[in-house]
């Protein structure tokens, strides 16, 4: 019993933690401490918040094989939302805020630049694992489900590549997420092999 | 086309801090009128471009690689960095080559101010009232050679101080180049200063190039070499990819760069809900320099 309110006492907080970057960003709005670019101050942390995410998500699996504590596993699917939750914000900053929904202009570079291709592509399969990751999705689809939800290593690669492809010279963050997301992913194939 | 006064589009304190720059020089306030309204025409060809971007944007958001690639780290990294004493040589095909100090340079040309939009690569674009004088004058004083058919221009290679150049994310030092006429034309500007005030080093001191026309990396900061050439040299940015960066890159709407469009630009300083505006062809300069460009495919010469 107090273990259980204990439990859902640090879902809470994580939940809140979750969304500590949202509200720091609209803080900065709010007080005016954005820089000369604001939109492009709000994508960036968007956009680096759903890789922040993306990490945090596909951590939990290894954590839970080496502290060998299913606990990790409570919060997999929350963080997963915030990726999503994150991919859409920074989305619309794009759509909404930098390009005024001028949906030519937009569906141009979505064609044309292969950065935003791949960005937008993720955020597409991003939808999927959203609508699907209710407790009675997951009785629904069974097994299908795990299966369904591995789209998530193809996604984690595509967001990475989408930094890596947009930055102009200096490639060492984009380098430093995509770095991380395959050792996650590599420790996955460890534990098959094994 | 719209005629500003000088005092409408400048905030009153900078207006009232150059006017006592000027008259510590020695110019008299009606040249002083007379050449800035002159390139107030010409900044104000385009319609967007009616309101300069403060000197705190200016000075803090910055691509100074050599400094850091943070568009805030060169305002906070160049402050100790040194601009004085600063030979700049001209030399290559030129009858007399010559090596000036930074203080010859400034004194022997007198700035006048030039109000000029920046447009940036990167799809960002500011007003900035330049401090400078055609580089023609400066060239003109070489006797350059008729074999000469371009200017190289060779920015400030010193490790120690830049600690950008500590790591190899372009080669050393920052090169750029102009065709001769480009470098000829007199919008193609010797930058001493902004607002009135001495150029900040963040900005490219004690000297630098500044082509109205083209993408911001075009215009060579902290020069020390002007080197007349008979073959194109080759930038630093177009041997970081030659394929994104072309030796022109006039600004074009109409070519986009492989990776982003150019097709229209966030004017710094507005808010989060200032429009995007549309780039225009040569930046807005077209009247003035499309003619050096006539029966070029400027698709191919990107």
């Amino acid at each position: 019993m107090l273990r259980q309110i204990n439990q859902s006492y640090l879902k809470v907080v994580i939940f809140t933690l979750c969304l500590v970057p949202i509200f720091y960003i609209i803080y900065q709005i709010l007080s005016n401490q954005l820089g000369p670019e604001p939109i492009k101050d709000i994508t960036h942390h968007t956009g680096k918040w759903t890789l922040y995410f993306i990490v945090i998500t596909l951590a939990m699996t290894p954590l839970k094989k080496i502290t060998k504590l299913n606990i990790w596993i409570n919060y997999r699917r929350m963080f997963g939302l915030f990726i999503f939750f994150y991919a859409s914000v920074h989305l619309m900053t794009y759509v909404g805020l930098d390009y005024r929904f001028d949906l030519t202009s937009i569906g141009n570079d979505i064609v044309k630049k292969k950065y935003i291709f791949i960005g937008f592509s993720a955020w597409l399969l991003l939808i999927p694992l959203a609508v699907t990751s209710n407790k009675r999705m997951i009785k629904i689809l069974k097994n299908k489900w795990k299966k369904l939800h591995r789209l998530i290593y193809l996604i984690s690669l595509f967001g990475a590549i989408h930094y890596l492809w947009l930055v102009k010279r200096d490639i060492t963050e984009p380098l430093m997420f995509l770095g991380a997301i395959l050792i996650l992913l590599a420790f996955r194939l460890k534990f098959k092999t094994n | 086309m719209k005629n500003y006064k000088y005092s409408e589009i400048t905030p009153e304190k900078f207006y009232n801090k150059r006017r006592k720059f000027i008259k510590s020089l020695g110019l008299g306030l009606g040249s002083l009128t007379l050449s800035s309204m002159s390139l107030l025409n010409n900044a104000h060809s385009s319609e967007n471009s009616s309101e300069l971007t403060s000197y705190k944007d200016i000075t803090t958001y910055n691509n100074y690689y050599e400094f850091g690639t943070g568009k805030g780290d060169p305002y906070k990294n160049s402050q100790k960095f040194k601009v004085r004493p600063w030979n700049i040589s001209i030399e290559g095909e030129v009858e007399s080559p010559i090596t000036l100090s930074a203080d010859e340079i400034i004194s022997l040309y007198p700035s006048e101010e030039r109000i000029y939009r920046l447009r940036c690569v990167e799809g960002w674009s500011m007003v900035i009232p330049w401090m400078g004088f055609s580089l023609s004058k400066l060239l003109s004083t070489v006797s350059i050679k008729t074999e000469a058919k371009f200017v190289e221009f060779e920015s400030i290679y010193d490790p120690d101080q830049m600690n950008g150049q500590k790591y190899p994310l372009l080669n050393w030092p920052y090169r750029e180049g102009l065709r001769i006429d480009e470098a000829m034309h007199p919008l193609t500007t010797v930058v001493t200063g902004l607002y009135g005030k001495a150029l900040p080093n963040q900005n490219g001191a004690p000297l630098r190039i500044f082509v109205p026309w083209k993408y911001g990396f075009k215009s060579a900061k902290a020069i020390v070499k002007i080197k007349l050439v008979k073959k194109m040299p080759t930038s630093s940015w177009m041997k970081a990819s030659p394929r994104e960066y072309g030796f022109y890159s006039n600004v074009n709407p109409n070519v986009s760069h492989p990776r982003w469009s150019q097709a229209s630009e966030r004017v710094v300083g507005g808010s989060l809900l200032t429009p995007r505006v549309k780039t225009q062809m040569f930046n807005g300069y077209g009247d003035e320099v499309a003619n050096l460009y006539s029966g070029m495919d400027l698709k191919k010469y990107f």
